[in-house]
């Protein structure tokens, strides 16, 4: 269908428009009837009447214009248009208060992957259980800039992290292009995010057992279930402060990577080949530490670190007093072998951290919702802290 | 001598548990709950033939009296090579906790005079939640947890209350409340969430007393 905007000039051509207006075979829809000469009309026209309509026109020398070419397209944009506004309506009520389930939190990224051109989802892999394993890449341009690694929730039963890491992609993204340490970062650098790094002990903790914090794989030869996946990194693999105890907690696994958690990030990692920093979430005990973990000597950077560390600290604090104690992980709460910030400083990547978040022990696990953003926004100024430090030392 | 230990790292943060617990058994309730705010200072001293000695300066918080700070001093004895006897500890503190009479009572009451004996289970929920009726019954919890984590501390190791998975309450013909609690206690050092199971008494005036404890392979 077409809709024609026509000019009439006097009176004869306003008869001509009310006689072609009573030919009811034709089946015009006047939108503006023909009334004055100095009002437009505005018509629209069947597909089928379209061409005998402006013949007609034509011969009477009256003059129009077509207003709009395809009814049809303009009607069905108007329906995308509305279905993306209800999705986005739908999204941006996404709540980051409150603690969501796996299927939820992948939904959001699908949506900030949508909103955001310079946001994107991809697999980096799949779990135990084939779960996908999700990284939101926050890139402006570029070929392989230098990046930074962000991940949460490697310890499933740590539910803080997984919501803090949703609602920090969700500032960056809206934050791109108007804050300008967000926007000098990202026009410099990529951050990749991985909000939940291990998705099966996630739903498990879901579905059965609350404080579960390793993975799901079986073990050969063990009843018991899971490895821990902050012992199965390849620094010092298998020493003190894991166990070898398939049941335990912290059972490092039969061997580094073992895990396909771990292998998927260590790969990802190995063949990007251009990472400048790794940063890893935990819970509880407001820590914000730096190798090693698997011996108790200080890592050459440890002046670099350790200052780098107190002024997160310090931004950390300046929101709501909540203090972050500073240290390398073996001296500020013990040795403790395989760990994914050790595995990432051995292999050339400086800027390694570990946070543990709130709180101290109160509510441990069970951080109570109406504190995860503030969590979040607290740990934000940390990181920040971090990667501008990244950012001037990488570019 | 003793040597001083930057009270911000675990090994002396170890101790202080250790302290806080054993406070929370003699001193909390269900009107009263202490959160350790700060740990202004630790040393140690090895004591041959004996064991490892913690000198701490803690200050605590009173939080149902308006987070009103309380200053402790404590000692925690932890015996050479044994992991069979609880450490020992003394804890000072510096003037009064204010009275928690009238909640006492009030929940003394209650209880009492609920038809049903009183069962609840995970407290918090998974997401950090307690219904406002049950916050003394979680505080009770703590008081019993803080026994155990005595206990069964170790200088290597650092417990603390991860949930309440079960509580019930038992009946008795004398003054006594007797809640039976299944707690998890989450170990830190080796990451282990254990459940526990506490009985415990508690009267307004007499306070509380646990009266049996069980865990994974407890020794005690």
């Amino acid at each position: 269908h077409q809709v024609l905007r026509i000019k009439t000039r006097n009176e004869e051509e306003i008869k001509q428009l009310q006689l072609l207006e009573s030919l009811e075979h034709l089946k015009l829809d006047f939108w503006i009837n023909p009334s004055a000469p100095a009002l437009p009309v505005d018509v629209r026209i069947p597909a089928l009447s379209v061409q005998s309509v402006k013949a007609f026109l034509e011969s009477q020398g009256i003059e129009y214009s077509i207003l709009i070419e395809d009814l049809q397209d303009v009607l069905d944009k108007e329906k995308q248009d509305m279905a993306e506004s209800a999705q986005r309506q739908r999204s941006s009520s996404f709540d980051f208060g409150a603690y969501h389930s796996l299927d939820e939190i992948n939904q959001e990224l699908d949506h900030l992957a949508s909103e955001f051109s310079f946001v994107e989802k991809i697999q980096i892999g799949e779990s135990y259980e084939k779960r996908p394993l999700y990284v939101l890449k926050f890139s402006t341009g570029g070929s392989k800039r230098p990046a930074i690694w962000l991940d949460a929730g490697i310890h499933s039963r740590e539910w803080v992290t997984q919501a803090s890491a949703l609602w920090i992609a969700n500032k960056i993204a809206s934050d791109y292009g108007t804050d300008a340490s967000i926007t000098s970062l990202l026009d410099k650098m990529d951050l990749f995010l991985l909000p939940v790094a291990n998705p099966d002990g996630f739903v498990y903790t879901h579905t059965s057992n609350r404080m579960w914090r390793k993975t799901r794989s079986k073990i050969p030869g063990s009843v018991c279930v899971g490895v821990d996946p902050n012992r199965n990194w390849d620094a010092g693999f298998g020493g003190p402060g894991a166990s070898n105890r398939p049941c335990s907690d912290s059972y490092h696994g039969p061997s580094a990577n073992s895990e396909v958690e771990v292998k998927s990030v260590v790969d990802f990692i190995k063949n990007h080949g251009n990472f400048k920093a790794f940063l890893t979430l935990h819970s509880y005990s407001q820590l914000l530490m730096y190798p090693y973990g698997y011996k108790c000597t200080r890592p050459d950077d440890y002046a670099e670190l350790e200052s780098l560390g107190r002024a997160a600290a310090s931004s950390i604090r300046s929101l709501y007093g909540t203090t972050f104690q500073v240290g390398t992980i073996c001296k500020t709460i013990y040795q403790a072998s395989g760990g994914s910030i050790d595995w990432s400083y051995d292999n050339g990547i400086k800027y390694s951290f570990a946070f543990e978040l709130r709180d101290t022990g109160r509510y441990g696990f069970l951080l109570p919702a109406n504190q995860i953003i503030p969590a979040a926004k607290e740990t934000w100024l940390g990181l920040k802290k971090i990667m501008e430090h990244v950012l001037n030392k990488s570019t | 001598g003793a040597m001083e230990l930057p009270p911000s790292h675990f090994p002396a943060a170890r101790a202080a548990a250790v302290a806080v617990g054993y406070l929370r058994y003699l001193r909390g309730g269900p009107g009263r709950r202490l959160e350790l705010r700060e740990l202004r200072r630790a040393r140690r001293q090895d004591i041959d033939d004996v064991g490892h000695k913690y000198y701490l300066e803690l200050e605590l918080e009173d939080v149902l009296d308006n987070d009103r700070t309380v200053s402790c001093t404590a000692e925690v004895l932890y015996h050479l090579g044994s992991k069979t006897s609880a450490p020992d500890v003394q804890v000072t503190v510096q003037g009064e906790l204010r009275s928690t009479e009238e909640a006492d009572k009030e929940f003394y009451n209650r209880i009492r005079s609920l038809e049903k004996e009183l069962v609840a289970e995970n407290i918090p929920d998974s997401h950090g939640n307690i219904p406002p009726e049950l916050e003394p019954i979680h505080l009770l919890a703590w008081v019993a947890s803080g026994y155990v984590i005595w206990q069964n501390s170790t200088e290597n190791t650092k417990l603390h209350l991860a949930q309440v998975k079960h509580v019930k309450q038992v009946k008795r013909s004398d003054e006594d409340l007797q809640f039976d609690y299944v707690v998890l206690l989450h170990e830190m050092v080796s990451q282990e969430v254990l459940p526990w199971e506490v009985s415990v008494l508690w009267h307004p005036q007499r306070g509380a007393r646990v009266r049996r404890c069980h865990g994974p392979g407890a020794a005690r």
